[in-house]
């Protein structure tokens, strides 16, 4: 029963906060519901039973992408908004009406199948050990191209946000002509 | 009413659907990130469930997909961010319909 209970308050937390992070004005209150998003999908992981899925959830996207987001805000001056700007591209509408065909398209199969309607066995749940076991035998090729490919993406991302002038100023405008006694200043 | 497979799987497309309206409507590319990342996590959730509500839950196969999606998401993220900052030093904005050009 408390089971069941929690689930739908796990569920309408994470889709209350991930429409609120979808919708929002300010981008800071964007990133930090959608902070909150992820952490309902955490508390979705637990209550399933796959808690090492749940703690790495908090870890990777409650700690690490949410900070990240927040940093991605700052860093391109999205907190000092105005007011006036659009929030939404200007076709909104058929995006709007795409969602809903999308949202439709996959709740009438998932309504309609009577094989998804089946209770779960009982007392499953996927220990660290056996994760452990299953990490280190069946998948450990794809093991060692994630840290490869985590690598590879430490290093693409430094290497991309790296400035390129220290000096640099944003360009307001593409087309203005870069000022000569500045490149001979920091390329000497 | 006891959660069945149905409620968790509607709860991941709705999940999904509304990263999908942010991701094609939103002005912002941070915020058009975040809707893509709300889609890797419905579809992980779609794993989980799928593992949880499976004939064979002690293959650990669903939790497995789940844990490799999440890493690769990560370094999804990473590189985004690091082009949106990329491109707000170049080109001074990061609303989506502004960058029209693929000279830099």
């Amino acid at each position: 029963m408390l089971n069941d209970l929690s689930f739908y308050a796990l569920a309408a937390l994470a889709v209350a906060a991930a429409v609120a992070a979808m919708t929002l004005r300010q981008l800071i209150h964007c990133a930090l519901c959608a902070a909150g998003a992820f952490a309902g999908l955490a508390g979705i992981y637990f209550q399933l039973g796959a808690e090492f899925v749940g703690a790495a959830q908090v870890l990777v996207y409650v700690g690490a992408v949410a900070i990240l987001i927040i940093f991605a805000v700052l860093l391109t001056r999205g907190g000092d908004v105005q007011l006036s700007a659009r929030r939404f591209s200007t076709h909104w509408l058929a995006g709007v009406a795409v969602s809903i065909l999308v949202l439709g398209s996959l709740a009438v199969p998932i309504f309609k199948s009577p094989s998804l309607r089946a209770l779960a066995p009982a007392g499953v749940s996927a220990s660290v050990k056996n994760i452990g076991y299953e990490l280190m035998s069946g998948c450990v090729v794809p093991l060692e191209a994630t840290g490869l490919l985590l690598t590879a993406a430490l290093l693409g991302s430094v290497v991309i946000a790296m400035s390129e002038k220290p000096a640099a100023r944003p360009r307001r405008d593409v087309n203005t002509p870069r000022r000569p006694e500045l490149e001979e200043a920091t390329h000497p | 009413m006891t959660p069945t497979l149905q409620h968790y799987l509607f709860l991941s497309a709705l999940l999904f659907s509304v990263g999908f309206a942010g991701a094609v409507l939103r002005r912002n590319a941070v915020l058009v990130l975040v809707g893509v990342e709300l889609m890797l996590n419905a579809a992980n959730l779609n794993f989980i469930a799928f593992w949880r509500y499976g004939p064979h839950p002690e293959a650990l196969t669903g939790v497995m997909f789940a844990i490799f999606s999440i890493a690769i998401a990560a370094a999804e993220a990473a590189v985004g961010l690091a082009l949106m900052i990329a491109i707000y030093r170049h080109r001074a904005t990061i609303q989506v319909d502004q960058l029209q050009s693929l000279k830099g």
